[in-house]
C-alpha cells in the first residue's frame, strides 16, 4: 500500500482523504473494509522515512484530513524504482505443504482431513470472489482484479485434488511397512 | 423443508445398470431436496453418477429404487405420458454438447419446445424473441447453429431450455466445451436466472462454476460425500487486500 500511495502522489499533491477514496475505488469490493486511518498511518510512516512532506491547506483548522501531501525527491525515486521493479508472486503453498507433511509423519492428523478442510475454506472464498466477479460489469478493472484472484483460487483447488490422491496413497504405504 | 417448497425431492434414490458381476450402482441410495430458487452445483470424479442423477431428477431415466417428486408430483410411479408432459412443462435441460437441431435457426430451436407443448406459433415466436434477447443473441436469431460459436450455441440451448418457463433448469456440464470468457457469459446468465428466482441444478467439473452456486454437493461412487452451503468466508473480501501496514 505504501508504494501505491506514493505513486498516487507522483502526478500531483493530494489530501489524505482523496488518496483513500482513490484507493478504495481501485480496489472495489476489496477496499470496502479499508478505513481512513490506515491511509494516515501509512502517510505518517512515509513522512518519517523522508519520502513525503505535508503542508496545511490555507486557513484550515489543524485536522489530519486538511494536510496536503507531496513527494520528496527520494519519494519520486522510490516510485520510479517501484514501477520498474519485477516481483514474482509468492505461491503460498509451503506452509500448508509442511503442515500436511509434519501431520502425516508424526501422525498428528489425517492428511486427507486437512486437505478436505482446506478445500472447504477455499471454496467458500472462491464463492465470494466468483459472486463479486459476476457482480462487476464487463470491462471493469476491479473485475479484472477479482478475476485474477478467482483464477488463483481455482489453481489452488486443483492442487488440492493432487494433494488428495498423493497423501491418501502415501499414508497407505507407510502403514503397510 | 416440506415437499411443497422443494421443487425437487428424492428419497432412497438408486439406479443400477447390468447385474451380477457387471452390476454398476450409478446412483446409490441418495436423499435430496432442492428448495425453490436454489442454485445447486454437483461435482465429483468422472463416472460417479452425476449425469445419471440429473436424468433421474428430470425424469429422463427411471430409478431402480426410490421415490422422486417434481413440484410435488410423484414421478417415479407416473405413466410415460404423464411423465413426458410434466417433463416438457416443468424441466429445462442444458447439455455439454448443446444438442441443438442443426437444420433449424437459433430462433426456431428456441420456439420448438413451446410449439411441442401446444402453444400458438405467435406465442412461441414472441417467447423465443424475448429469450434470445435475454441471452444476448437477438442479432443471431436467424443463424444456424453451425454459424454460431460454442458459447453462443450454449446460450441458445439455455434459451431453448427456458422456453416453457420450467420450474427447474438442469444443466449437465454446460461450460464443458467453453473457454473462460464464454464460461463467464453462461455464468452471468445463470446469475440473472438466479436473481429471477429460477431453480438450477448444475453438474460441473469446474470449481468456478460450482462456486457460483448457493450449495455444492460432491458425489463419489453414486453417493453424496459432501453437501455444503456456500456462504462466503469469514472476514470477507476486504481481508484479501492485505493491510498489514
Ligand atoms: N446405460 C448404461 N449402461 C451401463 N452403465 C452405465 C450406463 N449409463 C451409465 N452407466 C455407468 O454409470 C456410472 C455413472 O455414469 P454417469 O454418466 O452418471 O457418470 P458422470 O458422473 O456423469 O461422469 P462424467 O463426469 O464422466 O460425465 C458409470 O460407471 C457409467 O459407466
Ligand atoms: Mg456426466
Amino acid at each position: 500500500m505504501q508504494d501505491a500511495i506514493l505513486a498516487m502522489l507522483a502526478k500531483e499533491p493530494a489530501h489524505g482523504y482523496d488518496l483513500g477514496v482513490r484507493l478504495r475505488r481501485a480496489l472495489g469490493p476489496l477496499g470496502e473494509s479499508m478505513n481512513a486511518g490506515q491511509v494516515y498511518v501509512t502517510l505518517g510512516r512515509l513522512e518519517k522515512a523522508g519520502l513525503v512532506v505535508h503542508h496545511r491547506a490555507d486557513g484550515q483548522p489543524a485536522r489530519p484530513d486538511r494536510k496536503v501531501y507531496e513527494l520528496t525527491e527520494a519519494g519520486q525515486r522510490r516510485v520510479a524504482a517501484w514501477l520498474s521493479e519485477l516481483k514474482l508472486p509468492k505461491p503460498d503453498l509451503v506452509e500448508f505443504h509442511l503442515k500436511v507433511a509434519t501431520a502425516s509423519a508424526g501422525r498428528l492428523a489425517d492428511p486427507t482431513e486437512l486437505v478436505a478442510a482446506q478445500r472447504h475454506a477455499l471454496r467458500q472464498r472462491l464463492h465470494e470472489v466468483q459472486r463479486a466477479v459476476l457482480g462487476e460489469p464487463e470491462g471493469s478493472t476491479t473485475g479484472l482484479l477479482l478475476e485474477g484472484i478467482a483464477l488463483r483460487l481455482q489453481a489452488d483447488l486443483r492442487w488440492l485434488d493432487a494433494c488428495d490422491s498423493v497423501w491418501a496413497n502415501f499414508e497407505n504405504k507407510s502403514e503397510e511397512e | 423443508m416440506s415437499e411443497f417448497n422443494a421443487v425437487l425431492r428424492v428419497r432412497g434414490l438408486s439406479k443400477e445398470h447390468g447385474s451380477g458381476e457387471s452390476l454398476v450402482r450409478a446412483v446409490d441410495g441418495v436423499d435430496l431436496e432442492v428448495p425453490t430458487g436454489q442454485t445447486l452445483a454437483v461435482m465429483g470424479p468422472s463416472g460417479c453418477g452425476k449425469s445419471t442423477l440429473l436424468h433421474l431428477l428430470g425424469g429422463l431415466e427411471r430409478p431402480t429404487r426410490g421415490e422422486t417428486w417434481l413440484a410435488g408430483h410423484r414421478t417415479d410411479t407416473a405413466g410415460e405420458r404423464a411423465l413426458a408432459r410434466l417433463r416438457s412443462r416443468s424441466v429445462g435441460f442444458v447439455f455439454q454438447a448443446f444438442h441443438l437441431i442443426e437444420e433449424l435457426t437459433a430462433a426456431e430451436n428456441v420456439e420448438l419446445p413451446a410449439l411441442l407443448a401446444g402453444r400458438s406459433a405467435r406465442a412461441a415466436r414472441r417467447r423465443a424473441r424475448l429469450l434470445l434477447e435475454q441471452v444476448g443473441l437477438a442479432d443471431r436469431s436467424r443463424h444456424l447453429p453451425c454459424e454460431l460459436s460454442g458459447g453462443q450455441r450454449q446460450r441458445v440451448a439455455m434459451a431453448r431450455a427456458l422456453a416453457n418457463e420450467p420450474l427447474v433448469l438442469l444443466a449437465d456440464e454446460p461450460t464443458g466445451n467453453l473457454d473462460t470468457a464464454a464460461t463467464l457469459d453462461v455464468l452471468r446468465l445463470f446469475q440473472d436466472l438466479r436473481g429471477a428466482g429460477q431453480t438450477l441444478v448444475i453438474v460441473t467439473h469446474d470449481e468456478r462454476v460450482a462456486a457460483s452456486a448457493d450449495r455444492l454437493i460432491t458425489m463419489r461412487d453414486g453417493r453424496f460425500v459432501d453437501d455444503t452451503q456456500l456462504a462466503g468466508s469469514v472476514g470477507g473480501l476486504g481481508g484479501l487486500a492485505g493491510w498489514e501496514d
